[in-house]
């Protein structure tokens, strides 16, 4: 089965959409993430989505959920690398990512991780 | 909206759509018309995500359907029009559905607001037991 792949950096998990994701892919990428976090016992997800062209509802509730449920099980998540013509597109659909944090690339999300998490 | 019917259909592409990877292959096709008619990043991401989203609402809701892509001009402008037609079980009150989160499918309810927002021009049409169409464009900036 196609999948997003899930790289873990010390104690944070790193996850750079590069494709085009169908409904199924971001599902299954919410479920992978949510139990990676608790069996690497990681701090930090941070997901990079520079390589997305568009980020619809669908998405966008994926990447509040993901931010929820890591949340929940004692993780950060923050969202790096969106485009301008995303972000405006977003907002104009109504979607704000109230909740989720977001840094404009993966050195600064790195930062924000680090600071916010305690060794 | 009168004139969405005097337009001169310059391209047209049909797709059918039934799964969640047709809706990707719908993203890209109204991307290539987007780029093609010449409009700015910003407006070619407005009419992909707004494809994106009455492209899931056709299959989510409708049960399937069809999508045309043309590529339209009105004699001044040039644009691109969709329109998405299913044969499901319509939509008893269009004003409630056009609401801001109103759902009867468990996600956020933007689908079609959202998508109104995102175009220029938006028609829907639906009745129960017949199914549902929706048509929208959206213009090249001059």
């Amino acid at each position: 089965m196609e999948r997003i792949p899930i790289l873990r950096m010390g104690r944070f998990l790193l996850v750079t959409i590069q494709v085009d994701m169908h409904d199924q892919l971001a599902l299954t990428l919410q479920d992978d993430l949510t139990e990676r976090i608790v069996a690497d016992r990681a701090k930090g997800v941070l997901i990079d989505i520079s390589s997305l062209d568009v980020v619809d509802s669908f998405i966008g509730r994926m990447i509040s959920n993901i931010a929820g449920m890591s949340r929940v099980l004692d993780a950060q998540t923050v969202v790096v690398g969106m485009r301008p013509a995303v972000a405006i597109t977003l907002v104009e659909l109504g979607l704000n990512l109230a909740g989720v944090r977001t840094a404009l690339n993966v050195e600064k999300g790195m930062a924000l991780l680090q600071n916010s998490t305690v060794a | 909206m009168a004139a969405m019917t005097d337009l001169r259909v310059e391209r047209k592409v049909e797709l059918a759509l039934a799964t969640g990877e047709d809706v990707v292959r719908l993203r890209q096709a109204v991307r290539e018309s987007a780029l093609g008619v010449g409009m700015s990043l910003v407006d070619q991401t407005k009419i992909v995500t707004a494809a994106s989203e009455l492209g899931r609402n056709t299959i989510q809701y409708g049960g399937g359907g069809r999508v045309a892509i043309t590529t339209v001009s009105d004699g001044i402008r040039r644009g691109v029009r969709l329109e998405f037609v299913d044969q499901g079980p319509g939509i008893a009150d269009l004003k409630l559905a056009m609401q801001d989160g109103y759902t009867t499918g468990g996600g956020l309810g933007l689908g079609l607001s959202g998508a109104k927002r995102l175009s220029d021009d938006f028609e829907i049409e639906s009745s129960p037991g017949k199914g549902t169409r929706v048509a929208i464009v959206r213009w090249k900036a001059r």
